[in-house]
């Protein structure tokens, strides 16, 4: 790690007013900035603690939902017995990522902000825009199995690493921050990353010094709730693919359903493409298929990834066959 | 974590003894870029009280040094092993205010006040605690390295399924799931056996969730 001034906040002003110098960074759980710190891929030179903050509670809403608090632990959010009941979805994505260790340190806010596991974004000793802005996109044509294959760029294919997001992203949660200068601002889970294009060293809508103080999510919507991970071992390993589908279904036919992909995109891939197929369809694998295909209509491979185009298709269907109930 | 990578901690360590581009690396080694720019003008240190097995240490510390290098290094706690320093290995879990954590992704300075519980800690009065004297019963090892993770590790499990923790295993995550083997399993898949002693592993953690003999 490179030297750094070592901050610790008493107050969600101050954090902010620390992290606004452009290198500075919030420090919640660690887990991901601090691996990232010892390969020098991340050199704050400050870092603002803010893990004696208020920000730990899970709460109810007015409106019947729930509202996280960004310091709660991916361990206190899986194991709270609202959060297990009213969005199943959310519990099972957390549980399928990670291992106990590191779910009980990683929080809310920061499992949101956690960086891509994109090889070439780890390997210092090659290229990559994300690191090096201008460098070049070695993934492009190299080992690539674990990138994306849709809403990507010529100058970065990296894939965001949450499950957590991806049943956040079917639950339409909303991150609630607050900038430096005291402003607050809710943003919708969807809108909160930004498209690699060009730019693929700025991930999120996120200024310097706005710090996430919350993630709210709606009341639960109508129908079953399913996340369903496919990786290369069975436990602690990152998405190939993983699949989060809400649905629910009336003499049959589907009449509501949200589709949303992980491990093939910068973000969470919601698909309004998917859901429109579904929306008023015989609640049948044929059905499950044709959404599939318009999920991925657009994405394509880059070679050693190429399977994962089939391999979401495929996932939806199961996942959707399970929530759903059909042969 | 879970990156395939096993090089790059191989990498880190080589740069920070100061030999990054030795010509032994298969691969080519070059300083990332931001390393040129960071020489500090000073290295500041901090005041850091730990606590840990009951015991309050008054600490001088570089901000950078971890949990496990300040319980190792610092403290002379070498029951907590370095295995990967990277959060995949869980050689170094330790507990921290009850809950099992990677004590090589976390900052000692993030943690004045906090309760550190290390393999240490477990025994009373020269009496081993319970899950090691399974693990020694049921032979849950073979080369030992990533015992003491491990053993820190299957305590606080059973304390999660306790108080009724669902795992990636629960079939339905709001029920309060049985301790099966399966879920024994996927709760330690933190924890890796490069020995492969799991079965072992599984038989002492089942033993002491089911009531175990001292």
């Amino acid at each position: 790690m490179t030297p750094f001034r070592y901050d610790r906040a008493d107050s969600v002003a101050s954090a902010c007013a620390s992290a606004r110098e452009p290198t500075a960074k919030f420090i919640a759980g660690g887990t991901n900035l601090l691996d990232l710190m010892k390969l020098q891929i991340e050199t704050p030179t400050l870092l603002v603690d803010i893990g004696r903050l208020s920000l730990a509670e899970i709460e109810e809403t007015a409106e019947g939902g729930l509202r996280i608090g960004a310091r709660v632990t991916n361990s206190a959010v899986a194991a709270d017995m609202r959060v297990r009941r009213r969005y199943p979805v959310l519990s099972q994505a957390i549980l399928a990522g990670a291992s106990t260790q590191l779910r009980n340190k990683a929080t809310t806010g920061g499992n949101l902000l956690q960086r891509t596991r994109c090889p070439y974004f780890y390997d210092t000793t090659k290229p990559c825009n994300k690191r090096i802005p201008g460098s070049g996109c070695p993934a492009l044509g190299g080992l690539n199995r674990m990138n994306a294959v849709i809403g990507v760029s010529e100058d970065c294919i990296a894939a965001h690493g949450s499950d957590m997001a991806v049943a956040m992203a079917a639950l339409d949660a909303r991150v609630e921050t607050i900038a430096a200068n005291g402003a607050t601002r809710t943003i919708p889970i969807d809108a909160l990353y930004r498209p690699p294009g060009t730019t693929p060293h700025i991930e999120t809508v996120l200024a310097p010094g706005e710090l996430i103080q919350s993630v709210t999510l709606p009341p639960p919507p109508p129908g079953r709730q399913l996340y369903r991970k496919v990786r290369d071992r069975a436990s602690f390993a990152f998405a190939l693919v993983s699949v989060a589908v809400v649905v629910a279904c009336e003499d049959d036919r589907v009449s509501a359903a949200r589709v949303v992909f992980g491990g093939i995109s910068y973000k969470p891939w919601r698909s309004p493409e998917a859901e429109a197929v579904l929306i008023g369809a015989a609640a049948t694998r044929a059905s499950f298929d044709a959404a599939g295909r318009a999920a991925l209509a657009h994405a394509r491979g880059y070679g050693h990834n190429d399977f994962k185009v089939p391999l979401a298709r495929r996932a939806l269907r199961a996942a959707l066959a399970d929530a759903t109930g059909a042969v | 974590m879970e990156r395939i990578l096993p090089f790059l901690s191989l990498l880190s360590r080589r740069r920070f003894l100061g030999t990054a581009g030795a010509a032994t690396l298969a691969m080519a080694s070059q300083p990332a870029p931001a390393e040129a720019a960071a020489e500090p003008a000073s290295i500041h240190h901090e005041n850091v009280a730990l606590t840990v097995n009951g015991r309050r240490h008054a600490l001088d510390l570089d901000p950078r040094v971890t949990l496990l290098d300040a319980l190792r290094e610092h403290l002379g706690l070498t029951g907590t092993k370095k295995g990967c320093d990277q959060g995949q290995c869980g050689a170094c879990t330790v507990m921290v205010n009850g809950q099992r954590i990677n004590s090589c992704l976390t900052l000692a300075v993030m943690h004045a006040g906090d309760e550190i519980m290390t393999i240490e800690g477990l025994e009373e009065a020269g009496v081993l605690h319970p899950m090691q004297a399974a693990f020694v019963r049921h032979d849950g090892m073979q080369c030992g390295y990533c015992t003491p993770g491990q053993i820190c590790s299957a305590v606080a499990l059973l304390a999660e399924h306790k108080a009724g923790w669902p795992s990636h295993v629960t079939a339905d995550v709001a029920s309060a799931p049985v301790l099966i083997d399966s879920e024994i399993a996927e709760r330690m898949s933190g924890n890796i056996c490069r020995c492969s002693a799991y079965p072992n592993i599984v038989a002492a953690i089942r033993d002491v969730a089911e009531g175990g003999r001292r």
